[in-house]
């Protein structure tokens, strides 16, 4: 079942007055617990389909659906709904909330979205190994360690869909794998899309799909 | 309402994490809440006061009927006027003597008195038997018992040994005033058959004309929107308003400065809310929500703390009024519900007016910006030319302000003009010394204070600014009084020229004291005064009536004068007037003025104009004989006795046991002038404490500001540990750019409190009291308060300081590691 489908997406921006053609009709579907990796060189457009699908910024043209619903249609309300109910997001810089422990982050998105598992978090705990640092402070974390929170926060509503912009970009070599490792394990465990922009083609053959965009098209 | 309820707790957690700026965002609004909602409750308290006397049985509040000449009316005219359908009541004034002193009574019938008459103490039922039948009662306030050193139920005795009835103390009313029924009041003011005025009440009969009654001596007298009391007051709530409103700018200052650091620390937390799908609308209410909530507990803080500064600071505003105006306001403070409710909303509308760039920013928020931890001081940058532009309208409104305006409130607008458009200077004047400063530098360390320095402007700009504007109050205020002060004692020592001051029971006494001192060879002069009041323009006046002696001709504080002023004087048709009388009616020397008196419009020229300093309300001096031909009614119970001072004493004593005077009665100079002097200083008591608390305020606001900037400054410190300069090495240099910057901030506001200064002088003050004071700068009093704003910075400075001094080295090193 189909939980992404985007449709000849396209978007630009202006810079010192002249038009940049970021994403020119980009097609791309995401199917549930399918994982898929999207790479391209810098400026390809792969951060602003991410931006776009999340909700995060307006399409030119183009259409996405995410389990039926067209984000363009919705309104600021309507995409934070989105985004808060059906959307796990991942970022490089992790977007921690810094005055809020470890264990109020992970929770944090669920919460909000009034879908808060104790049982499930319990279990997301023990899988991202974090049950000795629950009462710490982000600050007090290691890079990888601030990562697993951040991809606990993402999971922890179940999304249908894992949107992730270069999870991995701030940290070593083996601290990459485990992460990606533990992020595979349980966007399988919880069945959802998984859609992840990477540089590394090394962590894009971990996933089941790859789909390269470059100049602002699906190559 | 759950999802609101967590997002409040994440924006909550960030106070957790930065105790300092909560406490900074709270002391700011405490403190503009507790020094505005103070100054309101002192101006509540002092004009609901003035309120109950305008009241008492009529007053200004009600229409009433007077005769023509201002003479008493024969009590039948109220039963005619009753009887044709006229809803009057009668009421008669006079004043009693008890214990030597003063006190007006009043008369009055209270089952005619009209309903209209309003907030005013009416004899309920259950004291009406009592107030009507033997032994009558006598209410009074319990303001007026207590300083009486009288009980509820005494009978005491007036000067003419008439007894007055029992005394009931009675809540509502004035102090300073007795009331009887009439019939008591006519006996016991020696006045059987006469009433002073009667009170209309409402009705919509059609009346006769008033012509019919009382041989046609009646005239209606219409309400006065305003008491005189509160005309004359109006300047000295104004002030003090004007205090209040600065201390609550420069608390807002503060907020300002800790939810601006705030927001920008919260940035990448309210993205990350977006991101995680709050909406805009959502997060922006939370946000007013939280800071809402936040204005309401330190608002109540606020007020709290308002009412005990209040509470502190009655008894001098109330001395100062007592002394200023004679208005009567009791010492306690007693407050009302709307006075809670307008401190909470000032809080309210504060907090949100200091919040108000924070939740345009907010709301206006792109989700996917990068995180910019030095946004805000790079946004101050910006608008620090936009500052100065704003700076130089201000310069221009105040310009204008100064050359058409021509109300009080001008005044006002001229001096926050000025004030408001230096502040808004200040950084970039700061800024630009800084530069020149970096440009002189040679040495690493040198270059990289002034650079540095330069860069803290924009997270201290608000505090320094605050700090800029009390201390140019400060110099102000200090100066203004410090010449007033000056003046005055000059003027005292013109106006109090004679040995002794005697005031009698009554003209038969001053009769028996001037015969009795004529054969004294100590008392080398008598001089006889009176003194009469008169309505003049809408405004009352004094008429005061001085001898033709040597005495006046030689110290009477003449600020112009004709030629042969005294002599003109003695004919009877000239006289002097007072600086404010002579400002407010555009008089100059040579021109003349009708004075309504009982025998007549007395046309007078004036020979002179004199400084009377302090005096609320115009005065006119003539010659007492002539005030005697055209003010009959005048009494001649005061005079002034020349003798040598070693004379003085004895005469006194033997004045008191001759005619049984006290110190009430009989005063030598120097007590007179003492009290003049205190009175001067506890009317400037509210004035100076009002000053030390802004500049407290001011203080604060440099101390959170450092604080809250503590943290933020480690990442431009810790480098400079790191290639070896030492903590206390780097403690040094932080206090001394502190010190630094409120001392160029503090030289800036001298020049500018000497504006202020001669605004207050020579703008405010005019307008206010009607006179005008010599312009005199104090160097020593401008060195001691640059010294006062250094020991402010060096606490303020001194516990970031101390905690750089004892900073960990982990948590520099940390500096280095943190990836975000």
């Amino acid at each position: 079942m189909l939980v992404l489908n985007v449709r000849h997406l396209t978007k630009s921006y202006r810079s010192g007055g002249e038009p940049i053609n970021v994403l020119r009709g980009v097609d791309l579907t995401v199917a549930s617990g399918e994982r898929v990796a999207l790479t391209g060189e810098s400026g390809s457009g792969k951060s602003t389909l991410l931006h776009l699908i999340a909700g995060l910024d307006a399409a030119d043209g183009g259409e996405i659906v995410l389990e039926g619903a067209s984000v363009g249609a919705l309104d600021d309300a309507g995409r934070a709904a989105i985004r808060r109910e059906r959307l796990g997001l991942v970022f490089q810089q992790f977007n921690l909330v810094p005055s809020l422990s470890v264990a109020d982050n992970l929770s944090f998105q669920a919460r909000l979205a009034g879908r808060h598992d104790p049982a499930w978090h319990t279990e997301l705990v023990a899988r991202l190994g974090l049950t000795t640092l629950l009462k710490r402070y982000p600050e007090q974390l290691s890079g990888g360690q601030q990562q697993r929170v951040a991809i606990g926060r993402a999971l922890a509503i179940k999304p249908a869909l894992l949107l992730a912009d270069e999870p991995t970009g701030n940290l070593d070599e083996d601290t990459a794998d485990e992460v990606m490792a533990l992020t595979r394990d349980l966007v399988t465990r919880t069945g959802c899309g998984f859609l992840m922009v990477t540089h590394s083609a090394r962590l894009a053959a971990m996933l089941d799909r790859h789909v390269h965009l470059h100049a602002g098209r699906v190559a | 309402m759950t999802r609101a309820l967590w997002i409040l707790a994440v924006l909550l957690s960030h106070w957790r994490r930065h105790p300092m700026q909560f406490a900074t965002l709270l002391i700011g609004l405490i403190s503009a809440t507790a020094l505005w909602s103070g100054v309101q409750a002192l101006n509540q308290q002092a004009r609901s006061s003035y309120d109950r006397a305008a009241a008492i049985f009529g007053g200004a509040r009600t229409p009433m009927l007077v005769a023509t000449d201002g003479k008493m009316l024969p009590q039948g005219v109220f039963a005619e006027l009753r009887r044709a359908g006229w809803p009057v009541s009668p009421v008669i004034e006079g004043r009693v003597q008890i214990d030597g002193r003063s006190i007006r009574l009043l008369g009055i019938e209270p089952f005619s008195i009209p309903r209209e008459v309003g907030d005013a103490p009416t004899v309920g039922r259950s004291e009406l038997e009592a107030f009507l039948t033997p032994p009558h009662r006598t209410l009074i306030s319990p303001e007026t018992l207590t300083d009486l050193g009288l009980k509820d139920g005494a009978a005491p005795r007036l000067s003419n040994d008439a007894l007055l009835p029992p005394l009931m103390a009675q809540q509502q009313l004035a102090p300073g005033i007795l009331v009887v029924d009439i019939g008591d009041a006519q006996r016991l003011l020696g006045r059987s058959g006469q009433i002073s005025r009667l009170l209309v009440g409402k009705t919509s009969a059609k009346l006769p004309p008033l012509q019919n009654f009382g041989g046609g001596r009646l005239q209606l007298v219409q309400p006065e929107a305003e008491t005189d009391l509160e005309r004359l007051t109006d300047s000295f709530h104004l002030n003090l308003t004007a205090f209040g409103l600065l201390s609550f700018v420069v608390g807002l200052f503060i907020v300002n400065s800790a939810i601006g650091l705030a927001f920008e620390q919260r940035l990448p937390v309210l993205r990350t809310l977006r991101a995680c799908g709050v909406s805009a609308r959502q997060l922006n209410a939370v946000l007013i929500g939280e800071l809402i909530a936040f204005a309401l507990v330190a608002g109540l803080v606020g007020l709290v703390c308002g009412y005990f500064i209040a509470a502190a600071l009655l008894p001098n505003v109330a001395a100062s009024l007592r002394g200023l105006y004679g208005a009567q306001v009791p010492g306690e403070l007693s407050l009302q519900l709307e006075w809670w409710l307008a401190g909470l909303a000032i809080s309210i509308a504060g907090a949100l007016a200091a919040a108000t760039t924070s939740l345009i920013k907010s709301m206006r928020l792109p989700i996917l910006a990068t995180a910019q931890p030095y946004a805000w001081q790079e946004a101050q940058r910006r608008w620090l030319r936009l500052q100065s532009a704003v700076a130089f309208a201000f310069f221009v409104a105040a310009g204008l302000l100064l050359w058409l305006g021509q109300s009080l409130l001008a005044g006002f607008g001229v001096l926050a003009a000025m004030m408001l458009g230096a502040a808004l200077l200040l950084p970039a004047i700061l800024e630009l010394v800084l530069r020149l400063g970096e440009r002189g530098a040679r040495a690493a360390l040198a270059q990289w204070f002034w650079a540095d320095s330069r860069q803290q402007i924009s997270g201290l700009s608000l505090a320094l600014m605050a700090l800029l504007l009390a201390l140019a109050v400060n110099v102000g205020v200090a100066t203004m009084v410090e010449t007033f002060n000056r003046t005055f004692l000059v003027w005292l020592d013109g106006r109090l020229a004679a040995d002794i001051y005697i005031s009698a029971a009554d003209e038969a006494q001053t009769r028996d004291i001037q015969a009795w001192l004529r054969t004294r060879p100590d008392a080398q002069a008598v001089l006889p005064g009176g003194r009469a009041e008169a309505q003049l323009a809408g405004a009352p006046i004094d008429v005061l009536g001085l001898p033709d002696h040597e005495t006046y001709r030689d110290h009477w504080p003449l600020l112009q004068a004709g030629g042969a002023a005294w002599k003109q004087l003695v004919r009877g048709d000239a006289g002097f007037v007072s600086e404010q009388l002579a400002r407010r009616l555009d008089l100059a020397v040579g021109d003349s003025l009708d004075i309504p008196a009982p025998t007549g419009d007395w046309r007078i020229t004036v020979a002179g104009i004199y400084a009377d300093y302090g005096n609320p309300k115009g005065q006119v001096t003539v010659n007492v004989a002539a005030l005697t031909r055209r003010f009959p009614a005048t009494p001649i119970t005061r005079m002034a006795v020349r003798a040598a001072p070693a004379d003085v004493a004895g005469l006194i004593a033997a004045l008191s046991d001759k005619f049984g005077l006290d110190g009430r009665n009989v005063v030598d100079q120097a007590t007179v002038k003492q009290e003049s002097k205190q009175i001067f200083n506890r009317t400037f008591a509210v004035t100076g404490a009002l000053n030390t608390f802004t500049l407290g305020v001011a203080a604060i606001a440099l101390l959170t500001s450092l604080l809250t900037l503590a943290n933020s400054r480690l990442p431009q410190l810790a480098p400079l540990w790191a290639i070896g300069l030492t903590r206390r090495r780097l403690a040094q240099v932080e206090l001394l750019k502190t010190l630094s910057l409120a001392g160029l901030t503090a030289l800036l506001a001298l020049p500018l409190g000497l504006v202020v200064a001669w605004c207050l002088i020579a703008i405010v003050n005019v307008k206010a009291f009607g006179w005008r004071l010599p312009f005199d700068v104090f160097p020593l009093q401008l060195i001691r308060l640059l010294a006062v704003t250094l020991v402010a910075a060096l606490i303020a400075s001194l516990l970031p300081v101390l905690r750089l001094a004892r900073m960990q080295p982990a948590q520099l090193v940390r500096t280095f590691t943190i990836e975000r």
